[in-house]
């Protein structure tokens, strides 16, 4: 291994450029006569618009226009997955309008865009806007609106977006009813608020001259954005519309999606022939971002007399909010049901998803997606039966689990598994968390009148989205794959342009660390360029752990072309035959021999083709590759959480937290750490901490601001041991997995699970995300009456 | 932010006369609250008058007494060896508000005049019985805060100075709001002699306020055992997102027994 090629702890070359404030996103940027836009937003979770009065704003300082929906009649802001109801009908897909078009339909809808020389003067300016509302009742909460509640959209009274299911209902049902035990648990999956760093920002341009508009803006995936704002909202051709997403400052799945502002500043940009920029403040990001999670589930598992699984079924209502945002409708359905079967070999599996509109902003995938939803069920119920049954945590899942030669391995919910080895993940982390000396820890902590539980999660996952052909059949409207294009410059320096799209993950050294492995060059001579769909020839962008498993398997297969192309130029060169040349340590020579050539020189010599035979060779050492995955890839772990809690205040404070995580191949681990690490911090902000609460009546999002929605801080985190335990990926040629959400799906049932065994003795059986003090304060207070009671 | 007139005091009297004159003016002390109210949109004075150049910074002790300038930071309460020695809870307080920037910027004169019902400061002047001067007067805390947001000062008064008497022993105890890291329940017990002083903040529907039943009976045996918040009536307490009545009321009780335990 090469100090800078795969498996080396490179430190990250992007770091220099963030941590010295020297990055550049899109609030950084300024275009010549650029305008500032301010996006007015309802009010009202539910409201009729009667009119909207523009003429004071019009004549207010520095003011250049405004615009309604009125003004803006464009094609609806479109989904990227279609779903289908049981009986096969296609799922109810409203319009889904840049601008409101005479409803509002949640606090923070996109009314207008007041457009000013100054960013002052149009937040001003937008205070004299007239919007005369009629407020209507909301449903805001999914029970009501499923049951007859006011109708989000007129032409779906029934506010469902789709019925959907997997499995065989009366298959399952016939094996619950000759269970020896059946464990039941109704979960609530919190509705998370992402938070990035960086707010959304965009700038929208047009070029008169050209006809060509330029779309800057914060996104994870600019040419999906190119794709679906050109192609379905203003009708723009790919040729004449380039989206870029610079440096961006944190995604975690909320900016994947084509947000209307993106449109919005796009197409007025077109109309006034200026830019225009517009930058989210962070109250308006909490009611315009889209937000994460929001299920409410029933699910049973059914078990036989020896603590084997029998079958599953799993009943959910997923909050789509009040329209259907890019992956909303996948996340709970081919995200989550498909990973059902979990790390066990639960023979039969029962899914039945209902997708609900409500008066809320927009739900779709966060960190994990989906994944994270089906981990914290399963783990919640795997915990809850062993203690039904009275059979030890780790026993239990050792019984249910896989094979470790069982690979690969069909599960009865579509997926097949293509490696794994969960009985070793299990054990690194029993013994990273110290296990045996637990009920020691326990004895001391309780003679401190402290409360310790110890909690087990058991995970796999579902990433590296994703095989076209498979998500096809799905109902996805794309296909999944990742392009590359590696640039071998004359002197020997490489570009490589790719079209996964970095925000915090590190790729930038990653991928150049595949490049200096594979080309035996020095990682300082390789750029990651990404973000631009004028240098990227095509993208799907990044998101669901998918950058390595598919964009650096692209990079793989473009960089074998170049070695290929290389050794015909180094042959040619040294008048051998392509077939005796060998590549090692960046160098070609020819097998037997001691006639040798630099990587440098071939490079040279491709620029500098003096006499190929143009027949046989071309010049230039550049190539291109697309790759489409066989399969998903499954990583997948043991987390284990140590809770003590102060009984006397409910506070929580997680001891420790070990995640022991195969997420195959490590090419840095430096990097792979801090994407766990990240995401266990996420997993607990789930588990301890977030959680946006409406009001039930209004619809007022309750803590829109960090005043009241609880973030993780270093100080609520422990300090975490995480290892990794390597089984390769079967189908790919890095053996990688994926590492970005392993730390969020693992973690938060572990927590749970830690939080319900040090409280079970008194009686609390279940506690619901996020375990806040006073909740798990209250829990204690309500088991202790009860016992009084009986 | 809307447009407003800065403007310089440079001394208490001149900020007064400053304010006296403006239809609409406010201080600007750390600005920790005034700036993003105003951000917000929420407060839009007219005048803003800066009492950074007041002179009214600065720690001193006369005899058994603390004199805090109104415009001493957080951040210098906190590291004042004079205050630590004198009295340690209120160092302590001082250094557990907000974070390291509102510490450096946060003053005690903007605090207690901001009376904000989850702010820390409020609870070691009502638990000390500490004397608020003003350019007008002295106060007690009790007269100083008039409920939620509110104090007695007039229009046109600035705050000067704190002064805290010396005590016997003192402690706060506070259990943090976990998103805004305010007091969800504060409790600073103090004691000199045989007086017992109680004050919560946090909680109560009215901003800070004494505990008179749980004074009394620290008072005849100071011990977490009397600690009894049983008569404490809950609906004086707020009840919020972050945690019920019953709950803000069993952490006075906490909060005060560990407050006890630390004198
Ligand atoms: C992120 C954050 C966290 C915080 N956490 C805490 C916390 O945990 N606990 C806590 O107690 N506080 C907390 N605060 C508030 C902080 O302590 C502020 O410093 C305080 O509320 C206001 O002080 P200031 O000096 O910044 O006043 P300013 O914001 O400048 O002024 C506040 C108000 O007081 C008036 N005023 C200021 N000085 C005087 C004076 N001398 N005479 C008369 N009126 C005056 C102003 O006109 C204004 O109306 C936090 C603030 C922030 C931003």
């Amino acid at each position: 291994m090469s100090d800078t090629g795969i498996g080396a702890a490179v430190r990250r070359k992007e770091d220099f450029r963030f941590l010295t404030g020297q990055g550049n996103y899109t609030d950084d940027i300024n275009r010549p006569n650029q305008t500032y836009g301010y996006i007015v937003r309802s009010p009202y979770a539910h409201a009729t618009i009667n009119s909207i009065d523009t003429s004071s704003v019009k004549e207010a300082d520095g003011v250049v226009a405004v615009f309604t929906g009125e003004d803006m009649q464009v094609g609806s802001i479109p989904c990227g997955w279609g779903v289908n109801n049981k009986d096969g009908s296609p799922m109810n897909e409203p319009f889904h309008p840049a601008l409101a078009q005479g409803k509002v339909r949640h606090v923070g809808d996109q009314v207008a865009i007041v457009i000013a020389e100054t960013y002052a003067q149009a937040k001003d300016a937008a205070e004299l806007l007239e919007v005369d509302y009629e407020e209507l009742p909301a449903s805001i909460n999914m029970e009501n609106a499923v049951n007859g509640g006011p109708a989000v959209h007129d032409d779906i009274p029934s506010n469902l977006c789709y019925d959907w299911e997997l499995g065989d209902e009366a298959e399952v049902n016939a094996v619950f009813d000759n269970a020896h035990h059946i464990t039941s648990l109704d979960i609530v999956n919190n509705r998370l608020v992402a938070n990035p760093m960086e707010p959304r920002a965009a700038i929208g341009e047009y070029d008169t001259a050209t006809g060509e508009y330029t779309l800057f803006t914060t996104s994870q995936n600019p040419h999906v954005i190119r794709l679906l704002m050109g192609a379905f909202v203003l009708q723009i051709p790919e040729h004449k519309l380039r989206v870029v997403a610079p440096d961006v400052g944190g995604g975690f799945g909320t900016k994947i999606y084509h947000y209307a502002e993106e449109a919005i500043v796009t197409w007025a940009a077109g109309q006034i022939k200026r830019p225009i920029k517009w930058t989210c403040e962070r109250a308006d990001a909490f009611v315009s971002d889209a937000h994460g999670r929001d299920n409410l589930t029933h699910c049973e598992l059914a078990l036989d007399a020896d603590g084997k699984f029998i079958g599953l079924r799993v009943y959910t209502k997923a909050n789509m909010g009040a329209y259907l945002s890019t992956f909303s409708t996948c996340v709970p359905t081919y995200l989550h049901s498909t990973l059902l079967a979990g790390v066990y070999t639960t023979p039969v599996i029962y899914s039945n998803v209902k997708a609900v509109f409500t008066n809320t902003v927009p739900v779709d995938a966060y960190r994990g997606a989906g994944r994270p939803e089906a981990t914290y069920l399963l783990e919640r119920l795997v915990d809850r039966a062993a203690r039904e049954m009275g059979i030890p945590q780790d026993e239990i899942r050792r019984k249910n689990f896989i094979p470790t030669d069982a690979f690969p391995y069909q599960t009865p919910v579509a997926l097949q598994y293509d490696s794994g080895d969960y009985f070793a993940t299990l054990e690194g982390a029993q013994k990273m968390a110290d296990v045996d000396g637990f009920a020691a820890r326990k004895a001391e902590a309780a003679s401190r009148g402290k409360l310790r539980g110890l909690g087990y999660s058991t995970y796999v996952e579902a990433c590296g989205i994703a095989p076209s052909a498979v998500v096809g059949s799905l109902g996805a409207r794309a296909g999944l794959f990742e392009s590359a294009n590696i640039r071998v410059h004359p002197t020997g320096s490489v570009t490589v342009y790719t079209g996964s799209h970095s925000h915090g993950q590190g790729h930038e050294t990653t991928f150049a660390q595949l490049v200096s492995d594979t080309l035996g060059i020095p990682i300082e001579n390789v750029d990651i360029s990404h973000g631009d769909t004028n240098k990227v020839a095509f993208g799907m962008g990044t998101y669901g752990s998918r950058s390595l498993a598919v964009g650096g398997e692209a990079m793989m297969k473009a960089l074998n072309k170049v070695v290929d192309k290389a050794k015909k130029i180094a042959a040619h060169v040294l008048e051998a035959d392509a077939g005796d040349i060998e590549f090692a340590d960046g160098k070609f020579a020819v097998t037997g021999t001691d006639k040798e050539m630099a990587f440098g020189d071939v490079a040279l010599t491709a620029y500098v083709p003096h006499n190929f035979p143009h027949d046989e060779l071309e010049p230039g050492l550049e190539e291109q590759a697309f790759y489409d995955p066989n399969n998903f890839t499954f990583p997948g772990g043991c987390h284990i959480c140590e809770v003590e809690i102060d009984p006397e205040t409910g506070v929580t404070e997680i001891v420790s937290m070990s995640a022991m995580d195969d997420v195959g191949r490590v090419i840095n681990p430096m990097i792979v750490e801090g994407q766990i690490q990240g995401g266990l911090a996420q997993g607990i902000g789930q588990a301890l901490l977030e959680g946006a609460v409406y009001d039930e009546d209004s619809g007022q999002l309750l803590n829109g601001s960090y005043m009241d929605y609880t973030m993780p801080r270093a100080d609520d985190l422990p300090s975490f041991k995480v290892g990794t335990s390597e089984t390769l990926c079967a189908h790919n040629s890095l053996g990688v997995k994926g590492c970005g959400e392993v730390g969020a799906i693992g973690s938060p049932p572990s927590v749970i699970n830690a939080i319900v065994d040090a409280l079970w003795d008194l009686g609390v059986t279940d506690i619901s995300m996020p375990a806040t003090p006073q909740k798990v304060w209250h829990a204690i207070q309500d088991a202790k009456m009860a016992q009084a009671a009986e | 932010m809307y447009e407003f007139n800065y403007d310089k005091a440079n001394s208490a009297a001149d900020a007064a006369s400053k304010l006296a004159a403006s239809d609409d003016g406010k201080v600007l002390a750390g600005g920790q609250t005034l700036i993003p109210t105003m951000k917000q949109r929420l407060a839009a004075p007219e005048d803003v008058i800066d009492l950074a150049s007041a002179g009214l910074s600065g720690i001193a002790v006369d005899g058994d007494i603390v004199v805090i300038g109104a415009m001493t930071t957080h951040a210098t309460v906190a590291s004042s060896s004079d205050v630590q020695s004198v009295i340690p809870a209120l160092a302590e307080l001082a250094g557990n508000i907000g974070d390291n920037q509102v510490r450096t910027r946060g003053t005690i004169g903007g605090s207690i005049a901001n009376n904000d019902p989850a702010a820390d400061y409020p609870a070691a002047c009502m638990g000390l019985g500490a004397t608020i001067i003003t350019t007008k007067r002295g106060l007690s805390a009790e007269e100083f805060f008039t409920g939620l947001f509110e104090t007695a000062l007039d229009e046109d008064e600035i705050i000067t100075a704190v002064k805290f008497p010396k005590v016997d022993s003192a402690n706060y105890q506070k259990f943090p709001n976990p998103a805004s890291r305010y007091a969800l329940a504060g409790v600073f017990v103090a004691k000199t002699g045989s007086e017992v002083r109680v004050a919560v903040t946090g909680a109560g529907n009215d901003g800070v306020f004494r505990a008179h039943k749980l004074e009394e009976a620290l008072a005849a045996n100071f011990s977490a055992d009397v600690v009894d918040i049983s008569p404490m009536p809950e609906d004086s307490m707020i009840e919020d997102l972050h945690a019920s009545a019953a709950y803000r009321k069993n952490l006075i009780g906490v909060m005060t027994k560990r407050a006890v335990q630390a004198c």
